[in-house]
């Protein structure tokens, strides 16, 4: 049965990842983001669902442990925050190099360096862009609620099986720490290791005679397969941008006037439109739900309606950049955002759109 | 008294003539050969096949599985 | 009466061939290399115990990357350093199946020290195979953190000097600390009587994961001629006189 809470988003994560049937989490703690594990332990999911709950010696550690895990077809996740999500890179590289499904929760902290553990949308650039070495990139899902951060934890799943790619929530503080009222969904069953080896025919549940050995590996030395390897990748990345953008508009059918916001700025952003409108500004806001694959057709789409778009961050200009290459010149994109775990408030945002659009 | 008596059969295209079977036998029988396989190697073969135990020895270090061994019993010619 | 040889080869005296969980690719290592025997005791163990079905391998970052071409298994290629994290996942997921981890010495003692120790302490059900060779073979030769007082690698060119590269390190003496091992012995594959050993003691090692009994660990001392630059002869008796004295054989635990 579904069941109504009133829970941190990093509660909701852990809850949301027993009841869908999360086979494994490995992680380790950094604020803000703590509660996830903390919660998982306390409920012991590996005594109900069979869920493995394991502290590891580092993000590194965490991340490999998950590689493991994921090659046996098994869905693994683990939460971290920005410095330690760096230290995860290498390991998503490999994951998305090898074609693995797994889901990576990162809480936002302000960066660069060890920085704050106030808020911030600053990873922005580094989730969208695959973060490691080489051509790849995540599923980047950016929740705005306690509700989507639980909700997010299925999607963020399904997808990544989809395309056999590792998916990343991303979060920050605000949303993470916040509390909200949360429906949460009944309890799944996990599937069998029968299922898997049904299902995932690539995973690896022990060689039987019925099959070749399964290898999960990225590394492949000749130059032409490894060029193939890269258009097949790829072309999954084209194929995400067809099925699986995802985005919700909020005033947008006669707006002049467009803020494009995600995650926790989207929530303020809402309120700005509400102001800007009581100020007789046609204002709209775009949220793209998903980063990667970002709505840049929807973009491109409002472009010839509006005047002027502003990309509200709680970064230096990283979204901007997306947002401008979506439009590419149709009409003016500006920015603006606070940085090192400052929030901006509504009516920031009002004023930063009067100056860039409606002053001088 | 019954005698043992043994053979090996190299696989002369995967060896790589490193030598550690002509070091590994108690009995003197392999030798690289002068010739050598595709690769270039100087395969081994036994030289002195009346000698070979079968005791394996060189089948177990040869770090490229490419001996095959075989033993026999025989009765000592009175 | 004369025994013809050709009288001998039949398949009735078969006495050692190689095992079928080898596969027919040829190995990429270099001549005498240890790692091929190594690799070939691995699959002649998971045979004899018939656990091919049950055994996934995790292979690392060295020489020793391409193993997954030549066992019969299902095998998972980790990151650099990164095997025993891996092989922890597939355990943790995966209890019932047979794990093992094959790693090198730059793999497992340098990048992947912690990685090595956490699993080592928590006492993962799995096999760690160590081969340490003091050197890194893939890149060509450069020096290891197992590396000798005074041996030469191409990142030490007159020798190790620990004042200024530090001391060689025993892992495998340091995992022997830790609760979490059961088993930790290091062995050699130079000559018969040592691959015997070692056989038995990778059985061991695989019986272990069975019982439940926590992390067995094995080094295998070993050679690496192109990196040491001798012949594998020379290799042998080299390691003999210069790495056993540091590295000494035998089991070190065993409970």
């Amino acid at each position: 049965m579904s069941e109504l809470r009133l829970m941190k988003g990093n509660e909701a994560i852990a809850e949301a990842a027993i009841r869908y049937g999360v086979d494994g989490y490995f992680g380790y703690p950094i604020t803000p983001q703590s509660e996830v594990m903390e919660t998982l332990m306390d409920l012991r999911p590996w005594e109900s669902t069979g869920m493995v709950v394991l502290q590891a010696e580092s993000e590194i550690a965490s991340i490999n442990m998950m590689y493991g895990g994921a090659g046996c077809g098994k869905k693994v996740m683990t939460s971290s925050s920005s410095p330690g999500i760096s230290l995860m890179q290498e390991g998503l590289s490999y994951l998305a190099g090898a074609e693995l499904p797994c889901v990576v929760v990162n809480v936002v902290r302000g960066g660069p360096g060890l920085g704050t553990i106030q808020p911030a949308q600053s990873d922005y650039a580094q989730a969208v862009n695959g973060g490691g070495h080489g051509d790849y990139n995540l599923i980047v899902l950016a929740p705005s609620s306690v509700q989507e951060m639980a909700d997010f934890v299925e999607l963020a799943f399904e997808l990544a099986f989809k395309y056999r790619n590792p998916a990343m929530i991303l979060s920050d503080g605000m949303i993470g720490q916040m509390m909200e009222k949360v429906e949460l969904k009944p309890q799944k069953t996990r599937m069998s290791n029968e299922e898997i080896a049904e299902k995932y025919p690539w995973a690896t549940t022990g060689k039987p005679s019925s099959r070749e050995r399964n290898i999960i590996t990225s590394v492949e030395l000749d130059p032409y397969a490894f060029e193939r390897f890269n258009n097949k990748v790829q072309a999954k990345y084209k194929q995400m941008h067809k099925e699986d953008v995802r985005f919700e508009q909020f005033q947008c059918e006669d707006a002049e006037y467009l803020l494009v916001a995600y995650g926790s700025s989207a929530r303020i952003c809402q309120k700005s439109v509400q102001l800007l409108r009581e100020k007789g500004i046609k204002a709209g806001l775009l949220r793209p739900i998903t980063l990667f694959p970002f709505p840049g057709v929807e973009l491109e789409k409002l472009a010839g309606q509006v005047k002027g778009m502003l990309a509200v961050e709680l970064s230096a200009g990283q979204l901007v950049r997306d947002v401008r290459l979506a439009v590419n010149g149709k009409v003016p994109v500006e920015h603006f955002g606070r940085m090192g775990g400052v929030i901006h408030s509504p009516e920031e945002v009002v004023e930063a759109l009067e100056k860039n659009f409606l002053k001088g | 008294m019954a005698k043992v008596r043994g053979a090996i059969v190299v696989d002369t295209v995967t060896c790589k003539g490193c030598s550690l079977c002509v070091e590994s036998c108690p009995t003197d029988v392999i030798r690289l050969a002068a010739e050598v396989n595709a690769k270039g190697y100087n395969y081994a073969y036994m030289e002195n096949p009346e000698a070979c135990i079968g005791c394996a020895n060189c089948a177990m270090v040869c770090p490229d599985s490419c001996i095959t061994v075989y033993k026999v019993k025989v009765a000592e010619a009175v | 009466m004369a025994l013809e040889v050709k009288d001998i080869i039949k398949p009735e005296n078969l006495v050692y061939a190689k095992t079928k969980l080898l596969t027919e690719r040829m190995l990429h290592y270099c001549p005498g290399c240890t790692h091929g025997v190594v690799n070939k005791l691995i699959a002649e163990v998971i045979d004899e115990l018939n656990i091919q079905e049950d055994t996934i391998g995790v292979t690392p970052v060295g020489c020793s990357v391409l193993l997954y071409n030549y066992i019969e298994i299902d095998w998972h290629e980790a990151a650099h350093g990164r095997a025993p994290a891996v092989g922890t996942g597939i355990k943790r997921l995966r209890p019932e199946k047979y794990v093992f981890t094959y790693q090198g010495d730059g793999d497992l003692a340098a990048i992947g020290t912690a990685e090595t120790i956490h699993a080592c302490n928590r006492g993962e059900n799995m096999l760690m195979v160590f081969i340490n060779n003091g050197i890194y073979g893939m890149t060509g030769g450069q020096m290891a953190p197992t590396t000798l007082e005074g041996m030469k690698a191409s990142t030490c060119p007159f020798g190790r000097d620990v004042e200024h590269d530090g001391n060689p390190l025993n892992m495998t003496s340091i995992v022997a600390t830790l609760p979490g091992t059961c088993y930790v012995t290091r062995q050699a594959a130079h000559t018969a009587p040592a691959v015997r050993k070692l056989k038995k003691a990778l059985r061991k090692a695989f019986e272990n994961q069975k019982d439940k009994k926590g992390t067995s660990f094995i080094e295998v001392v070993a050679t690496c001629s192109s990196g040491w630059k001798m012949n594998p002869v020379q290799s042998n008796k080299w390691m003999e006189a210069n790495m056993f004295p540091i590295y000494p054989l035998g089991d070190i635990k065993d409970v």
